[in-house]
């Protein structure tokens, strides 16, 4: 027995440490083979939230249609801003925001929050964060809902670019999973990360333009500064073509800039403490 | 192939307290140098100097007392805990079974937990939907399967994972006591279909108190004390070396 299974299996010696690029591809290997679980689980978490109630997860796009409505009357008015372009342009905006926001507040506490799976469980660490990928995908979903209807009753143009959106959510859903395993690892050894991360989050949202246009800002000298906030740049990818507006190159390069250097952090943070996140916890 | 290869492994846990797990210490402790007070995270050393060999038809009961180290070695062939120090590699589907109520939503349906929990354990979805007769029959719970989780008594949420647990076929079984609020026949009932599943899976490792059902189950020993491992041969010698008395011969003049 013993010698049959030396020519199978090579020295335990020689197998990868917990620090190696191979564990780190697994985990991200292991982790996608698991769709039906993240998928179901993704499902669980929505339907959780609005069990028992009667319009269920049609939720979502209520009260997204109801913030963005009112953002949208008011800001308009602040601004001076042409109802049937700006209400769209909030929603949008918004609805572009939430899943952002989403994937970085949850995404410092993607793995703190499944405590009890990771020590229990041997599951690849990236289970979870494409189970919260996923889970703001349908919320996503559901607000994109109240695009549609704000498109049909303001009657806003649809071109052959608005296909542009599904390359461009790919990006920032790709966005989403480095955040979260960034933040992620980083917030379980440090627990004072998710709070920082918070009011950060909060300040980005006044900062991006959504419910102000960056045109009304162009005049001003303040407006490069703008152009520093990365979260702009992301909307901005994914707004366009929603819109119908034209779109910019300039978003796209410093969109995919930031995809590769957050993906390469990622990973490389995934090489070397995803064995301790099981400690971390 | 099956097979568990642990090689001179240690499990080290950092002991962070709220303080030294701040970020804001591990900032101002490096700009200030090393100001006296111990910058350095205690660490519990949970396993050392662990070297173990397991192949297809071992059997092995983990003994010792509490805080000696069996769940952590457990968490380690598990793959939960990758070795700090050492190496560590384990081939084969594993099925962990340590605390029956993680990984189950209380919110959710019996039938959906069974589900999740299946997946968990790395069957596919057809292949539980396939065993969803088999453990509703175990588990006698009937038309409870639709209701949600928290309507379920204690021993009826020990029923549901026993049968889920019980319908896989792992290929290394890894079992921490957990076995409690059940009656009698239920447990009389769920030991013969534990008895199946081990007889289906490669490698089994289980750690108890219990020696009747290690025993029934088992036919080699690991003795851990602090950390290590003290002794690992056939279960009657270990279990004599261990309660000072042999205990196997107690239970067949029974």
């Amino acid at each position: 027995m013993t010698t049959g299974d030396a020519a199978v299996a090579p020295p335990v010696a020689e197998e990868p440490g917990p620090r190696s690029w191979r564990r780190a591809f697994d985990d991200l290997r292991g982790g996608w083979r698991q769709r039906p679980l993240w998928g179901y689980l993704g499902w669980q978490d929505i339907k959780q939230r609005y069990r028992r109630s009667v319009l269920g997860p049609l939720w979502i796009s209520i009260t997204m249609g109801v913030i963005a409505t009112a953002m949208g009357i008011l800001y308009g008015a602040l601004f001076h801003e042409p109802i049937q372009t700006f209400l769209p342009y909030v929603a949008t905006g918004l609805l572009i925001w939430n899943f952002v926001s989403g994937c970085i507040l949850e995404g410092s506490e993607v793995f703190i929050a499944n405590e009890g799976l990771i020590r229990f469980l041997p599951a690849p660490l990236t289970l979870h964060v494409y189970r919260l990928v996923w889970r703001q995908t349908l919320f996503f979903l559901h607000n994109l809902i109240i695009w549609a209807l704000l498109m049909i009753i303001f009657q806003q143009p649809v071109h052959w670019s608005s296909l542009l959106a599904v390359p461009a959510f790919a990006v920032l859903a790709l966005n989403g999973a480095w955040i979260a395993v960034l933040a992620g690892i980083v917030a379980t050894r440090f627990r004072d990360i998710p709070p920082i991360i918070g009011s950060l989050t909060q300040l980005l949202f006044f900062m991006t333009p959504i419910v102000w246009s960056y045109e009304r800002l162009s005049s001003n000298p303040l407006a490069a500064y703008v152009e520093l906030n990365p979260v702009m740049h992301f909307v901005e990818i994914l707004r366009e073509p929603l819109l119908g507006q034209d779109i910019v190159a300039r978003h796209w390069i410093v969109a995919g800039v930031i995809t590769v250097v957050g993906c390469g952090a990622a990973l490389l943070c995934l090489r070397n403490y995803r064995a301790r996140v099981a400690y971390w916890v | 192939m099956v097979s568990i290869d642990i090689e001179s492994a240690a499990v080290d846990f950092p002991i962070f307290d709220a303080k030294t797990r701040s970020l804001k210490k591990a900032v101002l402790g490096r700009a200030g140098g090393r100001i006296g007070t111990n910058s350095k995270v205690p660490i519990i050393e949970a396993l050392h100097d662990i070297s173990v060999s397991l192949r297809q038809g071992d059997r092995v009961a983990l003994v010792g007392h509490n805080g000696a180290g069996k769940s952590t070695l457990l968490r380690l062939m598990a793959g939960i805990y990758e070795p700090t120090r050492g190496k560590a590699r384990v081939l084969g589907k594993v099925a962990p079974v340590f605390d029956l109520a993680v990984g189950m939503d209380p919110e959710i349906s019996g039938l959906d937990n069974i589900l999740i929990r299946g997946l968990f354990l790395g069957m596919t979805r057809k292949q539980m939907e396939a065993r969803v007769d088999d453990i509703a029959a175990f588990t006698e719970l009937g038309d409870y399967l639709s209701m949600p989780l928290r309507t379920y008594s204690t021993g009826m949420r020990v029923r549901l994972a026993l049968g889920v647990v019980t319908s896989i076929d792992p290929e290394i079984l890894l079992l921490d006591e957990g076995i409690g609020a059940v009656d009698a026949e239920f447990l009389a009932k769920a030991r013969i279909r534990l008895n199946e599943l081990v007889e289906r899976s490669g490698i089994l490792v289980f750690a108890s108190h219990s020696d009747e059902f290690l025993a029934d189950l088992c036919d080699t020993a690991i003795w851990m004390d602090q950390g290590q491992i003290r002794e690992h041969g056939p279960l009657r010698e270990v279990l004599h070396h261990y309660k000072g008395r042999d205990v196997l011969a107690e239970l067949e003049s029974r």
